[in-house]
């Protein structure tokens, strides 16, 4: 692979805003989020149900309805900003440069459809291709992710398959078109443990092979540590913590991401109580000012009603005015 | 501490405020109220009694709107029929009879089927499955249907008609009543008052009762109009009460025949008094749906 | 799927045998036939003789077996009134309603899912909001109130379309339709209209709400993300969700349909079984009205099993639990 091509940025955030118009105000769901993923290169976005992750994706792909509403920021793919493209065009990046695997996928699927009409059309929505043709690359795809008996599967309707089939079912549909990212929404929170580790690996040795992007949301740490060359940690809207996995997961500088590397089930021993981070993610309507986890955050003072301003050690950045210092020694895959 | 009281709004209040959100429901309640008053100050402000055979003369009969009868010097607002009468009075009492009748099979049609759909509901087992067949059953037939049998067989007249409706109407009741009692019965207050100790009937009148009433408000508003229309139906196909009192749906089918000729305010005035009846009572129904819908709410 | 048809069938059968009886016991227990079909000075040999030859002196059960009998073969008894075959009579007329009332679905099918759509698609639009106005009308106007509004309209202002009566008819594997020729459209126009209108604001209201609850689900965001054009999310993905409840309601209302053509056929002076079924019922002609309440059972418990089956078929979740339970 040729090593510039390895350095190209595929998608770069920057400072988007999205936000949601509701009777009790306005709420913002994703706060002023910057990131960047570079060709190939595995980014996890972690954080609990609430924190604005799963926004953040819809946000890229401009799949938000009323009454939610991008206010700011850029999102930029290659280089074009995505924020301003006209509709008909921005449907073209869609499932075609930038595909998006959900975490459910029996309501994904359109149950009344079979697998085959749901594979051809959106191959046929981006190239034109004959419906044999078009069928004969939705065989190949299916096989590709290990589905056994792949022509019997094209006839089959969604619920006729297991949860882990639908779900291969979908990154074969991801990847059909070739796209240069594909964003994951928890695609393995829904499955069985055995099937995730499958998931996950088959994933990431389909990404490294094609050079493809990944941005893998989730809320579970381990997945990341595994997976991931990069993280960003959310809350509340907000970034707190982002960089390379390994120096994140070692040296965590914000607290929460510090209480979530301390919590993960791994990394308690038997017979101690379970260490845990007090209290509970605040909805989006009643975030603190400032820091949105001072009011679970063991160090918080004053100075955390106002937004910590953005820390940077090379790659590895974070906001808080009282970061951790110690270490945390070496991760559990 | 005088300002917590102010503060809080009641669910009365809650409720009005919602329902005053929609100008179109303002305007059918308004046109609602109007027709009620009407109609319960009919024998008041009618100029005449139209069924008072003394008081029509044949000879008055198919005057135009504002005519002036050549014997008595009264002036017909709204012309006559073909019988003499004064259109404007024959619509009044004949909105009288609509409301009257749509009111009372809906009112007692609601206590039958709210009963049936609660025990239904709550006792569940056999009881549940009987009820609920005979309903089943019920609904599966068109009301115009079971409406013409029953008129069939008992013949026609007022009580007939209202006895009709409510057969028509019941199962409705019981089957909103009962899934709601169905939904009610598994929350935790049920729970906890059979915890305590209380009799089934308290139960289900105290506790269950007042929790399923919404939807059946809303099935109930939207009933009466069907009611109305049903009962303006049977008259007009001549099943229904008695050509001595006209009800609005009479009046309409003895102008019918005068549409054609031009003489149209036999038909039309009764006709748009119906109409009007109607349409205002659904948008109201519609509105009062609306607010009352619990997922709706919760925005 | 066969065990399942059959199973469905049976009991289809069931339910028919069940409302004959009702039907049965219902229209000839209750009221006495022969004070209207005598004078009141009739002798008493005169009343013996009616009755024994309208067979009222058997008991109950018997009438109903001598009944269920004969209607197996056919003779559902001779009407009071004219003396003709009860069967006859109807089937006379059959074809003309059944006519009024298919057509009456196909326009609330084909004009009630377009408008539907439209409105579930853009709700605060001028175009939905008159759209879902005009259905609340449609929903309470009375039938006979438009029907005669439409009559005034179009016939007696405008002269478009004749005021009533059926047009002209072909013969249709043996049986008279009017739907094949110019002047039948014509005469079939209004009446089905009228008839249609209640449905037509129906089918607007499911479509929108299922198009509305549609739109919230996953898998039109996913479509979307997967870059498919609004023209194929709507046409297929959605619809096919859709349709499935509505065509479900719309077969069922069919027998409300059939019911109703009574006071459309009144006001349209339409040929079809609705004026009968007025006049028997005026004068109590019990065969007439039986025969007509044994066809709509039939034809409900026929339109119930056909839905049953119609619906296994578009639905494949269905389809295939039936086949392994």
């Amino acid at each position: 692979m040729n090593s510039d091509l390895s350095e190209q940025t595929v998608l770069s955030v920057e400072h988007l805003q999205m936000q949601f118009a509701t009777r009790g105000g306005v709420l913002k769901a994703v706060d002023d989020v910057s990131f960047s993923v570079r060709r190939g290169e595995i980014l996890g976005i972690v954080g609990e149900s609430g924190s604005g992750k799963s926004m953040t994706a819809y946000s890229i792909m401009r799949l938000i309805d009323a009454p939610g509403k991008i206010v700011g920021g850029r999102v930029l793919l290659d280089g074009q900003n995505l924020l301003e493209l006209p509709e008909e065009q921005m449907r073209r990046v869609r499932g075609k440069r930038i595909a998006m695997i959900f975490q459910d996928p029996m309501m994904t699927l359109n149950p009344v459809l079979r697998i085959d009409t749901q594979m051809i059309e959106a191959l046929r929505a981006h190239q034109s291709l004959g419906k044999a043709q078009a069928r004969a690359m939705a065989r190949d795809a299916l096989a590709r992710v290990g589905m056994s008996a792949p022509d019997e599967r094209l006839l089959a309707y969604p619920h006729q398959l297991s949860g882990g089939m639908r779900q291969r079912v979908a990154i074969a549909i991801a990847l059909l078109n070739r796209p240069e990212l594909i964003i994951c929404d928890e695609p393995t929170t829904a499955l069985d443990v055995t099937i995730q580790g499958q998931i996950l690996n088959e994933m990431q040795t389909l990404c490294r092979e094609s050079g493809t992007a990944l941005i893998w949301i989730t809320h579970d740490l381990a997945v990341v540590a595994g997976l991931a060359d990069k993280v960003c940690v959310m809350y509340g809207g907000k970034i707190v913590e982002s960089g390379a996995v390994q120096q994140v997961l070692e040296q965590p500088r914000h607290p929460y991401t510090g209480g979530l590397i301390a919590s993960s089930p791994s990394r308690n021993r038997r017979g101690q109580p379970l260490r845990q981070i007090a209290g509970a993610m605040p909805s989006l309507a009643e975030l603190p000012s400032g820091c949105p986890f001072r009011t679970r955050c063991p160090h918080a003072t004053a100075i955390c009603a106002t937004m910590p301003p953005v820390e940077l050690q090379g790659q590895h950045m974070w906001r808080c005015f009282h970061p951790l210092q110690q270490t945390t020694g070496a991760m559990h895959g | 501490m005088a300002s917590i009281a102010a503060d809080i709004e009641t669910p009365l209040q809650a409720f009005l405020r919602q329902f005053r959100a929609s100008r179109m429901a303002l305007l059918g309640a308004l046109v609602l109220l109007i027709a009620i008053a009407a109609a319960l100050l009919a024998p008041w402000i009618a100029p005449q009694n139209p069924y008072d055979l003394a008081q029509i003369d044949i000879l008055d009969a198919r005057l135009p709107p504002g005519a002036v009868s050549p014997e008595h010097g009264t002036t017909y607002l709204l012309g006559t029929d073909e019988q003499g009468r004064d259109m404007l009075s024959a619509i009044l009492y004949g909105m009288r009879i609509s409301v009257f009748v749509g009111l009372t099979s809906t009112v007692v049609a609601l206590a039958i089927g709210l009963v049936l759909g609660l025990l239904a509901g709550y006792a569940g087992g056999r009881l549940d499955a009987l009820i609920m067949r005979v309903a089943d059953i019920q609904l599966s037939f068109p009301s115009i249907l079971i409406a013409l049998i029953l008129l069939a067989v008992l013949g026609p007249g007022l009580g007939k008609i209202v006895l009709a409706l409510i057969a028509v109407q019941w199962a409705y009741y019981a089957r909103t009543a009962r899934s709601a009692a169905i939904v009610e019965r598994r929350k935790e207050y049920i729970e906890a008052a059979v915890g305590l100790g209380l009799p089934p009937s308290r139960i289900v009148f105290r506790h269950l009762l007042p929790n399923c009433l919404p939807p059946l408000i809303v099935v109930a508003a939207l009933q009466v109009a069907s009611a109305i229309s049903l009962e303006a139906t049977l008259s007009f196909l001549g099943l229904g009460l008695p050509v001595t009192e006209p009800s609005l749906g009479l009046l309409i089918a003895n102008g019918f025949n005068y549409l054609l000729s031009g003489k149209y305010w036999i038909s039309m005035f009764p006709g748009a008094a119906l109409l009007v009846l109607i349409v205002a009572i659904n948008l109201v129904a519609d509105q009062l749906r609306d607010v009352l819908n619990p997922r709706l709410q919760s925005l | 799927m066969l065990t399942f048809l059959l199973r469905r069938v049976l009991q289809s059968l069931l339910v028919l045998a069940v409302m004959s009886v009702l039907i049965f016991v219902g229209i000839y227990a209750i009221g006495n036939p022969i004070d209207i079909l005598l004078s009141p000075d009739a002798t008493q040999i005169e009343r013996a003789q009616t009755i024994a030859a309208l067979g009222l002196d058997q008991p109950l059960w018997r009438q109903y077996l001598l009944f269920l009998w004969h209607a197996l073969h056919g003779d559902l008894g001779r009407s009071f009134a004219f003396g003709s075959s009860a069967l006859a009579l109807i089937a006379e007329r059959l074809p003309a309603t059944l006519e009024l009332s298919l057509s009456a679905i196909l326009m609330a099918i084909v004009l009630g899912i377009p408008l539907g759509l439209l409105a579930g698609l853009r709700p605060q639009g001028l175009l939905g909001k008159s759209i879902m106005t005009v259905s609340i009308l449609g929903f309470s106007l009375p039938t006979f109130w438009v029907g005669m509004m439409l009559i005034m309209l179009f016939a007696v202002q405008l002269g478009w379309l004749p005021a009533g009566g059926r047009g002209e008819t072909v013969l249709l594997l043996g049986v008279p339709v009017s739907f094949l020729t110019l002047d039948g459209w014509r005469h079939l126009l209004l009446p089905a209209f009228n008839l249609a209108l209640f449905n037509i604001a129906l089918v607007i209201r499911l479509t929108r709400a299922g198009a509305q609850e549609a739109l919230l689900q996953d898998y039109v965001r996913f479509a979307r993300a997967k870059g498919l054009r609004n023209s194929r999310i709507i046409g297929v993905h959605v619809l096919k969700n859709i349709l499935i409840p509505i065509v479900t309601v719309i077969a069922l209302q069919f027998g409300a349909i059939v019911a109703f053509s009574v006071v459309t056929e009144t006001i349209f002076a339409w040929p079809g079984m609705g004026k009968l079924i007025i006049d028997s019922i005026r004068v109590l002609d019990r065969p007439v009205i039986v025969a007509y309440l044994l066809l709509i059972v039939v034809l409900f418990v026929a339109i119930n099993l056909l839905v049953d089956i119609l619906y296994s078929l578009l639905d494949p979740r269905v389809r295939l639990s039936e086949t392994k339970g």
